[in-house]
């Protein structure tokens, strides 16, 4: 039987943008956002209640608390000025969800292909993968916590199937 | 006790009784049996009928190689599990088994009458058999077959239990928790890397489970192994899986694995797993599988009571039970005779080995000589005797009273995992058997599945192994020996035999397929020469046991007739998988709610709410129509359509692909990729986009906006949505990577309300805040910013039903509030909500295509009426130097036409076959077929559109629509039924 787990949750609304640019724009939009991005694949930078997560060499995903759509875009687009990028919002294109404590990595690995070994997979590794059939962002925010991100309409999916694989021992 | 039963001795506890039944008859075990086991401690040796000749059957071996007992084990109506091998079904208190393939009973089968017409049942008899007459095959021959073949029964009844699944990942994977395993794992975790250790067993130990007379390390073997096993479960770095067969190994070292969790459990926890399916994904892979006896071919080889020399030890040595009183040894190695002395010594009584060698000598001959047993050297064995059990043995020429045969015709290496590897096997003519050469993975076979036998070689060779896996992943180790003593005296090559053939009885090759020499010889002589068609023709190995008794054994014999060295003639296909896999551990929890994901809009709920009924869109629940009460689909979907075209409806188009578009040059990204002019698009406005491949058709098409000079916002058909982001990507990548511009996908971000209808802006007006609704500011076509409902909005002017109409997109979250706000201020204007079906009904009034259903991936912009689209001023686009070719210029090509039936009532079936006249005999070459039908509500007629050849220049006449029973008359129009001046858009 698996360790104790805390219960698999939905995490609260939060602002979330999808920044693609080139290495000036970043830095550029890192002073923005009040954090540097990361420029090591799948890696994530968080602080403050932002982090930002390496998706593709071009790609980050931004996040930040929930209601700050406007401000954030208005502070990234100053701070990006006429480089070339783009930057979207997609709050309310995904939705996020806590996988924590001590079974958390085994829990996962009922339907996550990936290693999540402490030596492949630290603290603050972050990438796309699958889970069950829903495609996610798979982020290790602390040592006994993931943070996944997965499209709003799979939602529902991905914690029905993470409560069917906490049974699943 | 019974008689069968020793006193002591063996893994099995003999303070813990078990009840059990076996075909209704109750019966007594010991905690630690095999059904196998306790059916033979009760003298029960008659437990199955064979497959196709209803031949009685017992019990051939101790394992999972077992092809004649397979049993029915039943929990309860929806636990029932067919074809499990008795051989590996863990005794626990209350099992129900029963046999299978007999009827009435196991003891009287009306089937056996097979038996006795075997001669018209030849291999391949069903190629010539069920030829004539033609008809016969779907009504008869087919069901009747089919209702003979297959062993078991499936329940029926859902399959009530929980399946779960695990990835995981170590360095080193061993298979098989035998001596030779045990040593890997534990060399390979001493150099410190992660393993894991399965067997398909109850407990680790494999040929040690039978008691090994050695001592290994100064312990005894038994000691040694309880030692080694509680070490290695002890080690962080070892996962050891019990009950746990490696079943297929795939590309990389990626291998599925089936762990039988509550199967030997009498009352499993409710909620507890049943079987978990592990995928490993292994740096090295040590298989250490053992090796499979195999049987001798003689007739009347399979009656109960006929059992492989080894599996009888096992029940001796592991079980604690004799599997007979008397007994005859027949064998072509010296494997076997370990199995005799130790049988000897139990009191079984020994009528003779008659070892098939001519000049069977050396030790184990002197020992079974010394012990009193008569040897036969050179002996001929002529066949058995008996009913449901042996009761004789002919051994050249002369007849041996015996109720038990013991047969070796040595022994195979496992080399199923090997195989399915991609390995390459090699003949090995020493020890007439496969063994792996070279691996194709990162993987290493040790022990007898490589044909190193004994206890000492074995330790050696998998310690070797383990630590070899170890330093290919990186570690250092050193290497360690065993000290193993008192270990009988290694065999003669353990090989295979190959079987002479018989000309009297049934001397079967494989047991389960009840496959004999003879058909094997027929085979040949037909003229098979291939041991791939051999084994078609003849099914031999085919069976669920995938041959593990019989490939070798048909090898042999096949290569002997064509008077070939074995390895001419080749070996078949090892597939996975190694043993039945269950299909609950496949699917996992994909079933029921989890069996896909079910995507649903910000406003399923709702809907869900106003009574819709759904429609599956790929993973979408879509609404399809809003029934009111006593409404059928037709009466709701007319209501909705009539309250669009008079009133207003509302529409959840929020499945609707959608893609940003972003960068310095996201016009001219779009420009290359679309057939359209994006360059010359206004900001603020909207353009009707199409997408082709690069072979010229359609692929996708859409509301393309350009929201600001460098942002786009591109939509897509619902089920394009992921394809065209694909499509765009590798483009955007590979093909311009100069362009500054990136994608993203925003279908789910927003929520998409569709106002539709005459009086649309009259509902949105009130709710439209920094939006400006006159028609001179937004017009048809055109994109404003601003909030609707306090939402933060874009609101598109556009329609797919040729009304006024407008497509609110907000923030998914805020959909149901706007959605609500929406119906409230609509329902003084009779806003009706509708669905997709609605939709479907109107847009075809309208003449508007749907990507996938007017197209077929074989229609290019003009043949569905959008050459209007194409921007000819444009250089380039994907798909232009396609449509240009002359193919695709020449006349004939179909096109999309609307067909209004004679009888306006008819609505014709989508996909109906068009004739230019009517009656035409099938096959007739069809001029087109009907894309689109429905009854329209407007305009008080069926309309239907279809794809025609050479359409546009037979509007207005009349063709013949093939429906069952006749012909229905049609007449060619214009593709648009509705408001063919477009006067209603823009108003």
């Amino acid at each position: 039987m698996p360790e104790p787990v805390e219960a698999p949750r939905l995490l609260p609304p939060a602002t979330r943008f999808i920044l693609q640019c080139g290495k000036d724009a970043r830095d550029a939009a890192g002073r923005g956002f009040g954090l540097a991005l990361p420029e090591a694949a799948c890696r994530a930078e968080s602080a403050g209640g932002r982090a930002a997560l390496w998706l593709g060499p071009d790609e980050r995903l931004l996040l930040a608390p929930a209601g700050l759509e406007d401000v954030l875009a208005g502070e990234l687009e100053a701070a990006l000025g006429g480089l070339p990028h783009s930057l979207v919002d997609v709050s309310h294109r995904q939705a996020a969800l806590a996988v924590a404590g001590p079974a958390a990595r085994e829990l996962l690995s009922h339907g996550c292909p990936l290693d999540l070994d402490d030596a492949v997979f630290p603290v603050g590794m972050c990438t796309r993968t699958v889970l069950g059939r829903a495609e996610v962002v798979l982020w290790r925010s602390r040592p006994e916590e993931y943070h996944l991100e997965t499209g709003r309409s799979f939602a529902s999916y991905v914690l029905g199937w993470l409560r069917e694989a906490e049974q699943g021992g | 006790m019974s008689a069968f039963r020793t006193a002591s001795g063996g893994r099995v506890d003999r303070a813990r009784r078990l009840r059990f039944t076996f075909d209704g008859r109750a019966w007594e075990g010991l905690a630690g049996d095999t059904l196998a086991s306790a059916l033979l401690a009760n003298g029960v040796h008659l437990v199955g009928r064979s497959f196709k000749y209803h031949r009685p059957r017992g019990i051939l071996t101790a394992g999972a190689e077992e092809p004649n007992a397979l049993v029915t084990v039943r929990r309860d109506a929806a636990r029932e599990t067919p074809n499990l091998k008795a051989t590996q079904v863990e005794l626990y208190d209350g099992l129900v088994a029963e046999s299978q393939n007999r009827w009435p009973s196991l003891g009287f089968d009306v089937g056996r009458v097979n038996d006795l017409l075997s001669p018209l049942f030849p291999a391949g008899f069903y190629y010539k058999t069920f030829m004539w007459p033609r008809s016969a095959w779907a009504r008869l021959y087919e069901p009747v077959i089919r209702r003979a073949a297959g062993l078991g029964r499936a329940p029926e009844a859902p399959d009530p239990d929980r399946y779960a699944q695990r990835h995981a990942h170590c360095d080193v994977l061993v298979v098989g928790a035998g001596p030779a395993g045990i040593a890997a794992a534990r060399a390979a975790a001493d150099a410190g890397a992660c393993v894991i250790l399965c067997d398909e067993q109850s407990e680790p130990g494999g040929a040690l489970l039978d008691g090994a007379p050695a001592q290994i390390d100064g312990l005894a073997a038994g000691d040694w192994l309880a030692r080694a096993v509680a070490a290695l479960a002890a080690d962080p770095k070892v996962r050891m899986l019990a009950r746990t067969t490696a079943f297929g190994y795939f590309p990389h070292n990626h291998l599925g694995l089936v762990e039988r969790c509550t199967d030997h459990i009498a009352a499993p926890a409710a909620d507890s797993v049943r079987e978990r399916l592990w995928q490993v994904r292994a740096r090295e892979v040590v298989l250490a599988a053992g090796a499979i006896e195999q049987p001798l071919v003689f007739p009347g080889n399979d009656r109960p009571g006929v059992m492989l020399a080894g599996a009888a030890r096992s029940y001796l040595k592991r079980y604690g039970v004799r599997a007979g009183t008397r007994a005859v040894l027949v064998t072509a190695t010296d494997a076997a005779y370990q199995a005799a002395l130790d049988l000897h010594a139990a009191g079984v009584a020994i009528a003779a080995i008659a070892d098939l060698r001519p000049a069977a000598a050396g030790v184990w001959v002197e020992a079974a000589r010394r012990a009193g047993i008569e040897v036969l050297a050179g002996a001929a064995i002529g066949g058995t005797r008996g009913g449901r059990r042996v009761s004789g043995v002919t051994i050249s020429g002369r007849t041996i009273a015996c109720d038990l045969v013991l047969m070796s015709g040595g022994y195979a290496p496992s080399v199923h995992l090997f195989s399915q590897s991609r390995g390459r096997l090699t003949w090995s003519d020493s020890m007439r058997c496969f063994v792996p050469s070279q691996s194709a993975e990162r993987e290493r076979s040790a022990g007898a599945c490589r044909g190193v036998y004994g206890l000492a070689a074995a330790l050696a060779d998998g310690a070797a192994a383990g630590l070899a896996a170890a330093r290919a992943c990186g570690f250092t180790g050193i290497e360690r020996g065993y000290a193993v003593a008192g270990e009988s005296a290694t065999h003669q090559a353990p090989g295979a035999t190959p079987p002479a053939v018989a000309d009297r009885g049934k001397a079967f090759v494989d047991f389960q397929n009840d496959v004999t020499i003879r058909d094997l010889v027929l085979a040949a002589q037909e003229g098979f020469r291939s041991i791939e068609h051999v084994k078609r023709y003849t099914t031999v190995g085919m069976a669920t046991d995938q041959g593990k008794t019989s490939n070798l054994n048909a090898l042999g014999l096949v290569a002997a007739r064509l008077g070939k060295p074995v390895p001419d003639v080749g070996h078949t296909t090892f597939r996975m998988p190694y043993t039945p896999v269950t299909f609950g551990a496949l699917a996992g929890a994909a079933r029921g709610e989890l069996f896909d994901p079910v995507r649903t809009t910000p406003m399923h709920e709702v809907a869900v709410a106003r009574g819709a009924v759904f429609e599956d869109v790929g993973q979408w629940k879509r609404a399809r129509y809003f029934p009111r009460a006593g409404e059928d689909m037709h009466a709701a979907v007319a209501r909705e359509c009539l309250a669009v075209r008079n009133a207003c409806g509302v529409f959840d188009a929020s499945t609707l692909g959608k893609i940003a578009v972003v960068g310095p040059d996201a016009a001219e990204f779009l420009n290359r990729l679309y057939v359209n002019d994006f360059a010359g698009l206004g900001v603020g406005r909207c353009r009707y986009g199409v997408l082709l491949r690069e072979d010229g058709f359609v692929y996708d098409d859409g509301v393309i906006a350009r929201l600001a000079a460098d942002r786009f916002h591109v939509t897509t058909t619902t089920g394009g949505a992921a394809r065209v982001l694909a499509m765009m990507e590798d483009y955007r990548q590979t093909e311009w990577p100069g362009l500054a511009v990136w994608l993203t996908s925003t279908t789910e971000q927003w929520a998409v309300i569709a106002v539709q209808g005459p009086l649309a802006r009259r509902v949105i007006e009130p709710l439209a805040a920094g939006i400006d609704l006159a028609p001179s500011a937004l017009p048809h076509m055109a994109v404003a910013h601003g909030r609707i409902a306090g939402a933060p909005a874009m609101l598109f002017r556009v329609s797919f039903t040729g009304e006024l109409g407008y497509e609110i997109n907000v923030p998914a979250a805020r959909g149901v509030a706007v959605w609500e706000a929406v119906c409230a201020a609509g329902r003084a204007h009779g806003i009706t909500p509708y669905g997709t079906e609605t939709m479907h009904v109107l847009r075809a009034e309208k003449g508007y295509i749907i990507v996938g259903q007017e197209t077929d991936g074989t229609a290019v912009p003009d043949d569905v009426g959008l050459a209007w689209a194409i921007g000819r001023k444009k250089p380039d686009f994907v798909g232009k130097r396609s449509i240009e070719r002359a193919g695709i210029r020449r006349a004939g090509r179909k096109q999309l036409v609307g067909l209004r039936t004679r009888d306006p009532k008819i609505v014709l079936e989508e996909g109906a076959q068009l004739a230019d006249r009517p009656g035409i005999p099938a096959p007739m070459k069809p001029v087109g077929h009907v894309t689109s039908s429905y009854a329209s509500a407007v305009l008080g007629h069926s309309i239907a559109l279809a794809m025609i050849a050479g359409g546009r220049a037979r509007i207005g006449q009349t063709l013949f629509v093939r429906v069952p029973g006749g012909d229905v008359e049609a007449k060619v129009t214009i593709p648009v039924f509705y408001d063919p001046e477009g006067a209603r858009l823009h108003a």
